[in-house]
């Protein structure tokens, strides 16, 4: 296959326009410039999905090059089906931030869109590289600016709120790196394909799962690792909790997909009913928690666990609806609490509070964003018809095959998303008789119309015709699983 | 005689480079001209180092040589030198009287280290450890007395006490390694001592050698000095003190080490477990620490840990592994270092606290004590990652689990301690709203540390390269 470099200039060019950034003066030139930059990569990034050959579980558009000889690392890129998912996710969220960030961040501008620019060229590195170390990097490297994003744009804890996300997320991964050494030592090679095929001992392996495991349970986050996340979503400016809820957390369900499936399949098949349980756990605890939420912000937050526990009760139900449906839960995901962060965002610009009692009956006066408002939280609590309903069918539907039990104990987690989502939904658009006085807050804006048109749109094309993300993951998927049945 | 001139013109550049201090401190208030005729000796020493840098050579009937290993050390001693001379501007808590001693003794300390990591006779070794020493202790001792600061002398007279034992013990070690093999050249030793090294006299003969060095790199159990004197000098002097002698004892505990290789479990357990012991020690205390001095004093124990635990593998990858870190230790340290010196006002300790809100009063300080800090704590992609990564590499090669798995859990502590000095840095409220003004040669030191930082973290074939095919080249396989 002819080198092809489309990778690495997608993971790259933010980097440089960073670069560009650094120079700009102007706050509003520095706005323009990123929203441009952000929105040129994920347009760059969309031909992707067409030129991508769905027939085949290979690496695509993948690169090669040495890095370090001595140490014998590469850097190597490529995609598969579901990688190619999440790049994607990553570029169109990333402009989408840029505008919910127009008017929140008032103070140093420039560095903030710098950060949000570094973050999405370590995002998209750790969802395309190939070689262990390489992914080691990527993943490490986002570290520093999300735990800045987090500390100086948030709100009143946002420093207790990034350290804890920088020492939680740093101890995990720390173990990853021995786990990739160790791997090296074993195979002669940091290459990700390759290390896939290699049949490590069943001790070795339970071993490295237990590594890979750490690193990516507290990034998910799953129960009992999740104490960092409401902290640093609650306390992270608006485009900080898109970031983390759109896209970092799917770092960690990816690399279970990516490493611990692959790599130590029988250590999988071992443990699975244990995470198995620990999922259904997040489900429920996810659910009850954000039942009790005032704070909309923290509600949002605790239904992340949730849905990331559906995400990975799919991953580990082993089979391909399981996988599917987990894939679909990790988009879904980011596009609906990518949305439903975004709306909290606004309505905080407008009412200054995220209480939840504070914002009863707003939406009589701004019916455009109670529309959107309404069609999220739908998508939220997975009614039919929406984008997370397909996903989490096919994670139920795949739980079922493995364990009735567990998917009946997963059952009360469903319906408490239909209570805390209707919740909401009934305390903003209707209130009660005595609603706090809301005259004078302006309705959405075109910017913020904008924002929220694309997430729409997915909504309710991956809502009513998941098919073609369905068909560009098949392959894949199925590979994966064959891989994982050694 | 022009393969001599060649080989050796390092070295003659710095000797007379010091005798011309000498000369110019023989003069009232020469500060300022000894300062420049500094940084004109380093300059002309990087240069000297950089043609050289090919030169092979085997000087004074062998005690003495010259090749890419020592060579390619005294570039990145002289390259040092220049920053350290950079960052001590205009020495504020210096007595003024003395300020131009303290460049002479500063190029002395340099000129020893440079004779260190080319001696290759143990009475040559010695002599060139004592010299880049006692300038040092000198330099401590020179911090201005004034209220409420008067640890100087404690910290000299401790530097100066702990220096002589450790010394002494190093001296008695040798001792033994010369009666066992009746020889004070380093080669013949290595060939002499390979069948006898699983011996017990040999092993106390190596470990008692080692002590000087530990001392120097502050490895538990002779770190003892180290929080103090960091404390006690003067930002500047700790500078020196805790960069570039770290280098050339790693470089000569490269040549000693090797002594003992390719394989003698003793020596591993022994060094695994003073590497294991510096870590813990130096990455715990560091976590309850004010004074920002005193912290790195401590984490520089935990760093020198890190280092031994190259060692252990007692092969190519895990010296280069070492060196490698140092260096990139070197510019880490140094970048924290310039910091202190310039938010420092007077010259006075820095607490933690006076770090607040620098971001707002110098950016570039921010940004560089950010990337030095981030880097030390390990995280990609800066030079501390890929230290630590090759460390890792080496170690697991030759099968140290446990010791790695430490060393990773001592990395995540530390990550604790850096985060409190970047919580202050970037999040903080300034306490003092002054903007820190900073001349030309300051930005640029700033830029080229960050750089430097980031390139050899990115970019680390080179050195690496370079690194153990010096080694090849000292015999060490």
């Amino acid at each position: 296959m002819t080198s092809d470099c489309t990778l690495s200039l997608l993971i790259f060019s933010p980097l440089a326009a960073a670069a560009v950034a650094s120079l700009l003066r102007s706050e509003r030139a520095l706005r323009v410039w990123t929203l441009l930059a952000t929105t040129a990569i994920a347009l760059v990034s969309l031909p992707l999905f067409w030129r991508f050959d769905a027939g085949s579980a290979a690496f695509q558009f993948a690169e090669n090059h040495t890095w370090i000889p001595w140490l014998g690392v590469h850097y190597a890129v490529g995609v598969d089906g579901i990688s190619l998912l999440l790049v994607l996710l990553t570029t169109i969220i990333t402009p989408l931030c840029v505008l919910a960030s127009w008017t929140y961040i008032k103070k140093r501008v420039r560095e903030f869109m710098i950060a949000l620019l570094i973050m999405e060229t370590a995002m998209l590195g750790v969802f395309c590289a190939l070689d262990t170390v390489l992914f080691f990097v990527f993943w490490e490297a986002m570290l520093i600016p999300m735990s800045l994003m987090i500390g100086v744009w948030g709100g009143p804890r946002k420093i207790y709120a990034a350290l804890k996300f920088f020492i939680y997320t740093m101890a995990g991964s720390i173990m990853l790196l021995v786990a990739i050494i160790a791997m090296r030592l074993k195979t002669g090679t940091f290459s990700l394909p390759d290390t896939m095929g290699y049949a490590f001992s069943p001790g070795f392996q339970a071993l490295i799962f237990g590594a890979f495991f750490l690193s990516f349970a507290i990034k998910v986050p799953m129960f009992p690792f999740h104490t960092w996340l409401p902290a640093a979503h609650v306390e992270a400016p608006t485009a900080g909790s898109v970031i983390l809820a759109s896209v970092l957390l799917k770092m960690g369900t990816y690399g279970f997909l990516r490493f611990c499936l692959p790599i130590a399949p029988l250590a999988t098949h071992t443990f699975a009913p244990y995470v198995l349980w620990l999922s259904v756990v997040g489900i429920l605890y996810g659910g009850f928690a954000a039942l009790a939420q005032k704070d909309m912000k923290k509600l949002v937050a605790y239904s992340s666990v949730a849905h990331m526990g559906f995400a990975t009760l799919g991953i580990f139900a082993l089979n391909v609806q399981g996988l599917e449906g987990a894939t679909l839960v990790m988009i879904n995901h980011g596009v609906t609490t990518g949305a439903l962060f975004i709306m909290v965002g606004m309505l905080y610009e407008r009412i200054h509070t995220r209480d939840l009692s504070q914002a009863a009956g707003i939406g009589s006066k701004i019916p455009i964003f109670a529309a959107f408002f309404g069609v999220f939280c739908l998508s939220s609590l997975a009614f039919p018809g929406t984008n997370s309903f397909i996903g989490e069918f096919l994670v139920l539907a795949a739980g079922f095959k493995v364990s009735k039990i567990l998917v009946i104990c997963a059952i009360p987690g469903v319906v408490a998303a239909a209570a805390y989502m209707l919740r909401v939904l009934q305390k903003v658009a209707y209130g009660s008789e005595d609603n706090p006085d809301h005259s004078g807050v302006k309705d959405l804006n075109l910017r913020e119309i904008a924002t929220l048109v694309p997430l729409l749109f997915f909504v309710l094309w991956i809502g009513l015709h998941p098919e073609p993300l369905l068909r560009v993951m098949h392959t894949s998927v199925v590979h994966l699983l064959q891989q994982t049945a050694r | 005689m022009s393969s001599f001139l060649l080989a050796f013109l390092p070295e003659l550049v710095l000797l007379a480079g010091s005798l011309g201090l000498f000369a110019v401190t023989l003069g009232e208030n020469q500060a300022a001209k000894a300062r420049t005729l500094a940084l004109f000796v380093a300059l002309a020493a990087v240069l000297g180092c950089a043609v050289s840098l090919h030169a092979h050579a085997t000087l004074f009937d062998g005690a003495y040589r010259v090749d890419a290993f020592s060579q390619w050390l005294k570039l990145v001693i002289s390259g040092g030198f220049t920053f350290v001379l950079l960052l001590s501007a205009d020495l504020p808590d210096i007595r003024s009287a003395i300020k131009a001693e303290y460049y002479l003794f500063l190029a002395l300390s340099v000129t020893g280290l440079v004779f260190l990591v080319s001696s290759i006779d143990i009475v040559a070794l010695v002599i060139a450890l004592e010299l880049s020493s006692f300038p040092l202790y000198i330099m401590v001792a020179t911090r201005r007395e004034r209220e409420g600061q008067r640890v100087q002398m404690e910290s000299a007279i401790k530097y100066i006490m702990f220096g002589v034992a450790a010394n002494g013990v190093m001296f008695f070690g040798l001792s033994y390694l010369y009666g066992l093999t009746g020889s004070t050249s380093l080669p013949v030793m290595m060939e002499k001592l390979q069948p006898i090294v699983g011996t017990p006299l040999a092993i106390a003969g190596l470990a008692m050698t080692f002590a000087g060095l530990f001392y120097k790199l502050a490895i538990f159990p002779f770190h003892f000095w180290t929080p103090d004197v960091y404390q006690g000098a003067s930002n500047e002097t700790a500078a020196m003190v805790a960069s570039l002698p770290k280098l050339g004892a790693v470089a000569v505990l490269v040549r000693l080490v090797s002594l003992a290789s390719p394989d003698n479990p003793t020596l591993v357990t022994l060094l695994s477990i003073l590497a294991c012991a510096s870590m813990f020690y130096g990455n715990l205390i560091a976590m309850v620490q004010k004074d920002f001095k005193r912290l790195l004093g401590f984490s520089s124990v935990a760093h020198a840990g890190y280092a031994l635990v190259g060692f252990t593998a007692l092969d190519v990858a895990g010296y280069s592994a070492s060196l490698f870190y140092i260096t990139g230790y070197l510019l880490m340290i140094l970048a924290c270092f310039l910091v202190i010196s310039r938010v420092s006002k007077d010259g006075r300790n820095l607490a933690i606290e006076e770090l607040a809100g620098l971001h707002k009063r110098s950016p570039l300080l921010a940004v560089t004590l950010g990337v030095a800090v981030f880097a030390l704590a390990g995280v990609p992609p800066f030079v501390g990652f890929m230290g630590k990564f090759s460390l890792l590499f080496a170690a697991l090669g030759k099968g140290h689990t446990a010791l790695v798995v430490l060393m990773v859990i001592n990395s995540a502590i530390a990550v604790y301690y850096y985060l409190r000095v970047v919580k202050e840095t970037a999040f903080g409220d300034p306490v003092d709203t002054t903007p820190i003004c900073l001349d030309l040669p300051t930005k640029a030191l700033c830029v080229v540390l960050i750089v430097g930082i980031t390139v050899l973290g990115i970019a680390p074939e080179r050195i690496l390269a370079t690194i153990s095919s010096s080694l090849a080249c000292l015999g060490i396989h």
